[in-house]
C-alpha cells in the first residue's frame, strides 16, 4: 500500500515539476515562434510553416540596435570596473583597519541595501543636471558605482582572509595598495567573477533610471531602445518586435547558456554571503 | 605600522567610495525629505516652503490610494506565491528528478531576461485575439479575454508577471540553502521511520529559515522597486488599476513634472520600505540563528 502511494506522489511531483517548467518556458517559446516565422502564421500553429529571418532583420533595419549595443557594453564595462575598484578600497578598510564611527560608517552602507538609488530617481534626476551629465552614459553608472551589495559581499570575502598573509606582506615593506593587488584580489576571484556576473546582469537589464536620464541614439542603452521601439506610434508588428526583443535580451541570454553553471553558482555565493 | 599612518590610509580608501555613496544616497534621500515641505517651481514662480500642504493633497488623492493599495495587493500576491514556487523548484531541481537540467534551466530563465523585455514578451503572450492565452480561452468556447485592459485584471496580469520573473531567482538561494543541510540529518530521520512531509516540515524547511528570510526581504524591496514590466504592458492602466507606487513617483516627476508631489510621494516609499525592514528585522531575526 505504502509502496503504491509513494509511486503515485513521485509522479505527481514529476508531472507538477514539468508543467511548472512548460508554463515557465511557454511565453519565451511563443515569442520564438513568432519572430522566426512569417506573420501569417503569428499565431497560427502549423509544424511545417516556413521559417523566416526577415522579422530580425526588419528590426535591425529599424532601430539602431547596434549603437544600443555598444551603449549598454560600454556602460556596464564601466560600472562593472567602477564597482570592483571603489568596493575593493572601501572593503579592505572596513575589514582590516579601526577607525572612528566605524560601525555608522557602516550602517550607512548597508543604508544602500534598502533604499536603493531606483528609489531616489527625482533628486538624483536634479543632481546629474546640476552636474551637467544629463544625456551622457557616465550619468547612467555614476549611482550605481559606490555599491553597498559589493561592499558588503567584498568585506565579507576579505575578512576570512588569514590576517598573517598582509603581516608578512608589510614585513617586505609593501604599502596597502600592493597588499590588496598582492594578496587579497587574487584570493577573493571566486568573490569578484560571482559579483562581477550579478552585476553585469543587473545593469546590463536595468531600465528605469537609464530612461529618465538619456535622450539621445548616442547614450540609450538595449533596454531603453528596445521600449522605444516596441512603443512607437507606428504600430510595428509583433512579429517585429518579439524579433527585436529576442535580438536584445540574445547577447545575455547566449552567455547564460554557455555560463549556466557559472551563473547560478555566482548568484549561490552573492546571496550566502 | 603606526596608528596616524592607518587613518591615512582609511582616509584614502573610503573617500572615492563614500563621496559617491553620499551624493547619490545619503544627500538625495535627506534632500527628498526637504523638498517634500516645498512647492514645485513652475515657469518664474519659485519654489517656496508650503509645510504639509503636499501631505495633505497626498492624503486627499484618491489616486495615491489607488495605487497604495494595489502595491499592498501586488506584494502580498507576489511575495508569498514566488517564495512558494521558488522553494518549491529548489527542491524539484535537488531531487533526483527525471530532466533535472531542463528544469532547472527553464526556472531561472527568466531570471537573466531584462523585465523590460520580458514585459514585451508577455504582452505578446496576453494580446486579445493572437496571444496564447486568449487563443486558449476562446478555443475552449469562453468569450475572448482582455486580461490588461480591463480595470479588474490588468493588476493580476502584471503580478503573474512578477512572479514568472522573480521565483527562478530565489530558488537559486534555497537550493545554496537545501545543499547546505547535512545529508545525515535526513538518514537519521528516515531511519526513524519519519515520511517525507514530517523530514519536510520539521528538518529541512526549519534549517532553511535564514534563507526564507534573505529571501523574503529581497521579494518584498523587488515589489516596489520592480516597474520596469508596467511601463511597457499597461503604462499603469487602465485608469491606474496596475500602477505602483514608484510608477506613479516616476509619471509625477517625468510625465507631468511636478516633482514636490513626487518627492512626497518618496518619503512614502522610503518610510514603507523602513518600517517592513525593521519589523522584519524584528519579527525574523529573533528566529534565525546564523553567523
Amino acid at each position: 500500500m505504502k509502496t503504491i502511494a509513494n509511486f503515485l506522489s513521485e509522479r505527481l511531483n514529476v508531472i507538477g515539476a514539468w508543467l511548472l517548467a512548460l508554463l515557465w518556458v511557454m511565453p519565451l517559446l511563443y515569442a520564438i515562434w513568432a519572430a522566426t516565422h512569417p506573420i501569417e502564421y503569428e499565431a497560427n500553429f502549423d509544424i511545417f510553416a516556413p521559417l523566416t529571418t526577415y522579422n530580425f532583420t526588419n528590426a535591425w533595419s529599424q532601430a539602431p540596435f547596434a549603437r544600443y549595443l555598444l551603449n549598454t557594453v560600454m556602460m556596464t564595462t564601466m560600472i562593472v570596473i567602477s564597482q570592483f575598484i571603489l568596493c575593493t578600497f572601501v572593503a579592505f578598510a572596513f575589514a582590516r583597519f579601526e577607525f572612528p564611527f566605524k560601525n555608522i560608517l557602516f550602517a550607512m552602507v548597508l543604508l544602500q541595501l534598502l533604499i536603493m538609488p531606483d528609489i531616489l530617481i527625482v533628486e538624483n534626476y536634479k543632481t546629474i543636471r546640476f552636474l551637467g551629465l544629463m544625456d551622457t552614459i557616465l550619468a547612467i553608472g555614476l549611482p550605481y558605482m559606490a555599491s553597498g551589495f559589493g561592499i558588503f559581499l567584498l568585506r565579507q570575502t576579505f575578512k576570512s582572509i588569514p590576517k598573517e598573509l598582509d603581516d608578512a606582506a608589510r614585513i617586505d615593506g609593501a604599502g596597502v595598495l600592493r597588499i590588496i593587488w598582492n594578496v587579497y584580489v587574487p584570493l577573493s576571484m571566486p568573490t569578484f567573477v560571482a559579483y562581477g556576473l550579478v552585476s553585469i546582469s543587473f545593469h546590463w537589464n536595468n531600465f528605469l533610471w537609464p530612461l529618465i536620464i538619456t535622450n539621445s541614439v548616442e547614450t540609450r542603452p538595449l533596454t531603453v531602445g528596445l521600449s522605444i521601439f516596441s512603443m512607437s506610434e507606428a504600430g510595428v508588428e509583433w512579429a517585429t518586435i518579439s524579433a527585436g526583443t529576442l535580438m536584445t535580451t540574445a547577447p545575455l541570454f547566449i552567455a547564460f547558456l554557455i555560463f549556466q553553471r557559472q551563473f547560478i553558482a555566482s548568484f549561490m555565493t552573492a546571496g550566502i554571503k | 605600522m603606526n596608528k596616524k599612518n592607518n587613518l591615512i590610509n582609511v582616509f584614502y580608501l573610503l573617500v572615492p567610495g563614500f563621496v559617491l555613496l553620499i551624493s547619490f544616497t545619503h544627500i538625495p534621500a535627506v534632500k527628498t525629505l526637504m523638498n517634500s515641505f516645498y512647492s514645485t517651481a513652475k515657469g518664474r514662480r519659485a519654489s517656496k516652503f508650503v509645510g504639509l500642504e503636499n501631505y495633505e493633497t497626498l492624503w486627499q488623492d484618491a489616486t495615491f490610494w489607488k495605487v497604495f493599495s494595489n502595491n499592498i495587493i501586488y506584494a502580498l500576491g507576489v511575495i508569498p506565491t514566488s517564495i512558494l514556487l521558488s522553494l518549491a523548484m529548489a527542491l524539484w531541481v535537488n531531487s533526483k528528478i527525471i530532466g533535472r537540467p531542463f528544469l532547472r534551466f527553464s526556472y531561472f530563465l527568466p531570471t537573466v531576461l531584462p523585465l523590460i523585455a520580458v514585459g514585451n514578451i508577455w504582452l505578446f503572450f496576453y494580446a486579445p485575439g493572437f496571444g496564447l492565452i486568449d487563443q486558449i480561452v476562446t478555443s475552449l468556447g469562453f468569450p475572448s479575454l482582455n486580461i490588461l485592459g480591463s480595470q479588474e485584471s490588468s493588476l493580476f496580469g502584471v503580478m503573474a508577471v512578477g512572479i514568472w520573473k522573480e521565483a527562478g531567482f530565489y530558488m537559486i538561494f534555497y537550493l545554496a540553502g537545501l545543499q547546505a543541510i547535512p545529508p545525515d540529518l535526513k538518514e537519521a530521520a528516515m531511519i526513524e521511520g519519519a515520511n517525507k512531509w514530517y523530514i519536510f516540515w520539521r528538518i529541512t524547511f526549519p534549517l532553511l529559515t535564514p534563507t526564507t528570510l534573505f529571501v523574503s526581504v529581497n521579494a518584498v524591496i523587488n515589489s516596489f522597486r520592480q516597474i520596469d514590466h508596467i511601463v511597457v504592458m499597461t503604462q499603469g492602466g487602465p485608469d491606474y488599476a496596475s500602477t505602483l507606487l514608484l510608477y506613479y513617483i516616476y509619471e509625477s516627476a517625468f510625465v507631468f513634472w511636478d516633482t514636490a508631489y513626487a518627492t512626497t510621494l518618496s518619503v512614502v516609499l522610503i518610510l514603507l520600505l523602513c518600517l517592513i525592514a525593521i519589523g522584519q528585522f524584528f519579527v525574523l531575526d529573533k528566529k534565525v540563528h546564523y553567523q
